[in-house]
């Protein structure tokens, strides 16, 4: 290797250390953080330990407003979960029907789903908000499932992938059995699509998961509430009285909630870069 | 299901089996296949779009006293010049329009740039370096912007205590400083995803290319610059017209940062207005701000696709 090679490899090396403290202090303050006293906050190196009080954060965060962390967390499950679920089946199932028969109206069916996934999703959530408050599904565990089991986003990752990926003999040898198109679908091409399906239900759990918006509008009850709008209501009831949330609380709230999804990052990082690199190639 | 949606289920799959002549006969059950998406998609996507469209047409009318209930009238295009005409709401599109034209720009150069040098052949740790540059998409937005909240709160933030031991006043939740903490947290949350649907479409290329240029006495920088950006083109159209939406529905992070940053107007950007609105229980005009911010963003994806497809074309 000569000399220019080797200084520039040190280079290129500096640049990605560089950029890379710049994406993790963040994250390594919240960790820290969190194993701070609320007094401890406000004094010291913020980026290095003080006295280690991470269990009492925790501690602290489950027993603040009754344990009503808790149900938050089960909230959250229940919303991602629950919605993505449904919604990977269902896309899976329109997918792969807009990717195996041909009919009429398909291309413009495809393609209303296609634009609905560059509709800005804050303007659809206050019309709904409206919609369901006439129909009393306000402030029900409703209001936030039903509208997660749509993912446009999911019908196109599955129409790409059926499209690509079950073999049209697979579909005719099954129709020669005698096997009725459903069951078709439901034994041949699902297994066949698994890969996709686990991409579509990891993309909408964490948009599920991470939705703020759709139901801080929707449900006032806070024993309805998924964990980002209960952190978000902590956070805001700063200052003193009797119920003014201290930042400790706060910010390891914040970080528990984080810890699910940086599972599901780490673990199933394959059916990250799946989803990521069918909306490359689009 | 409801006959009626069965009935007009089977009419349809009669009609996509005959649109496939030639096979044999038997029921396609295409409608009845897309129906337990479409019904759902149509309820919480289109009808929204549809309700918002028509009450952005209308508006309450109370009577002088107050004593009967308001009545909804056609207001035409009324609530649209109202909004255009109010000047919170203009401010709030032309910021955020001023944070888009500085944020996307810069942080899609970046994410090019970290994707380029993690495809390198000669880098080091790759598998580390692209963990770190996505971690923050892994965190929940309203995670992140809790933490940015506090990261940059007076008397919390760490930032100000270190410009403080340099003897220097730094206060980033400032008047002046709000607009670049915005696009600070934009950028630290969605770099490391646009890079890695730039390093996706990298990793696509055929390694034999660079290698032929590389015999050929082309650089590195020459290789990246002149073989791979032209090459990644499709997911750089990609990511920014999703940095262009994303940068229109602007919400949550100034939201967060309203309640360590009082400062922050509850007219800060389009969509903080249109709630505002509906706090203010005036959702007809909501409804038009919305429609005013969807069209501009459209306009602005739409356009951005036109020209760069013409522009490529040319070449």
């Amino acid at each position: 290797m000569t000399v220019r090679q080797s200084l520039s490899r040190w280079l290129v090396l500096g640049v990605l250390l560089v950029t890379s403290v710049y994406f993790l202090a963040p994250v390594w303050w919240l960790l820290v953080s969190s194993t701070k006293t609320n007094a401890d906050l406000f004094s010291g190196n913020g980026f290095w330990f003080a006295r280690f009080a991470l269990f009492d954060n925790v501690h602290q965060v489950f027993a603040q407003q009754g344990g009503i962390y808790w149900q938050w967390l089960a909230n959250s499950a229940l919303y991602a979960v629950g919605g993505a679920a449904v919604s990977t089946l269902i896309a899976a199932l329109a997918g792969y029907t807009l990717a195996k028969y041909r009919f009429r109206g398909r291309e413009f069916t495809f393609n209303s789903v296609l634009a609905a996934v560059l509709v800005p999703q804050p303007l659809l959530a206050v019309p709904l908000y409206l919609m369901f408050s006439g129909v009393h599904l306000v402030n029900t565990y409703w209001a936030v499932l039903l509208p997660s089991m749509v993912s446009p986003f999911g019908v196109y990752l599955a129409r790409i992938y059926a499209g690509s990926s079950v073999p049209d003999e697979l579909i005719e040898a099954g129709r020669i059995d005698g096997a009725g198109e459903f069951r078709i679908f439901a034994t041949i091409a699902l297994r066949v699509m698994s890969p996709a399906l686990v991409t579509i239900f990891l993309f909408q759990f964490v948009a599920i998961w991470t939705n703020y918006l759709l139901p801080v509008l929707m449900l006032a009850n806070d024993r309805l509430q998924p964990v980002t709008v209960g952190i978000v209501g902590w956070q805001a009831q700063r200052g003193i009285g009797p119920s003014a949330v201290p930042f400790n609380i706060v910010i390891t709230a914040a970080a528990i909630s984080a810890i699910p999804l940086v599972i599901l990052f780490l673990s199933l990082q394959r059916f990250w870069r799946a989803g990521l690199v069918a909306g490359s190639t689009k | 299901m409801t006959t009626a949606l069965r009935g007009r289920a089977a009419d349809r799959s009669r009609a996509a089996g005959l649109a496939r002549p030639g096979r044999r006969r038997r029921g396609r059950p295409v409608a009845l296949f897309l129906a337990p998406f479409l019904v759902p998609f149509a309820a919480f996507y289109l009808a929204p779009i549809g309700y918002t469209l028509y009450q952005s047409l209308f508006r309450m009318h109370r009577s002088g006293l107050g004593l009967t209930a308001p009545t909804q009238v056609f207001a035409g295009l009324s609530n649209y010049a109202t909004a255009l005409g109010d000047a919170d709401f203009r401010g709030s599109l032309l910021r955020v329009l001023l944070i888009g034209l500085v944020q996307v720009p810069l942080m899609l150069l970046i994410a090019l740039g970290l994707a380029l040098l993690l495809d390198a052949k000669s880098t080091l740790f790759k598998r580390f370096f692209r963990l770190a540059f996505f971690l923050p998409y892994a965190l929940p937005g309203v995670v992140g912007a809790i933490m940015w909240s506090y990261l940059v709160a007076p008397g919390l933030s760490p930032i100000s205590a270190a410009a403080r031991h340099l003897g220097l006043h730094l206060d980033l939740t400032s008047n002046a400083m709000l607009a670049p903490t915005i696009g600070n947290m934009l950028t630290w949350g969605w770099t490391g995803y646009n890079m890695l649907i730039i390093y996706s479409a990298l990793q696509a290329i055929p390694a034999e290319l660079s290698e032929a240029a590389t015999m050929d006495g082309c650089s590195a920088f020459g290789i990246a610059w002149r073989i791979k950006v032209p090459l990644v083109r499709p997911a750089l159209v990609l990511t920014t017209v999703f940095s262009i939406i994303g940068t229109a529905q602007l919400y949550n992070e100034p939201a967060i940062l309203h309640n360590v940053a009082p400062n922050l107007s509850s007219t800060y950007t389009p969509i903080y207005a249109a709630y505002d609105a509906v706090n203010a229980n005036n959702f007809n005009a909501a409804a038009a701000e919305s429609v005013i911010l969807a069209l501009l963003a459209f306009v602005l994806s739409f356009g951005f696709l036109k020209l760069v497809q013409r522009k490529g074309a040319a070449l």
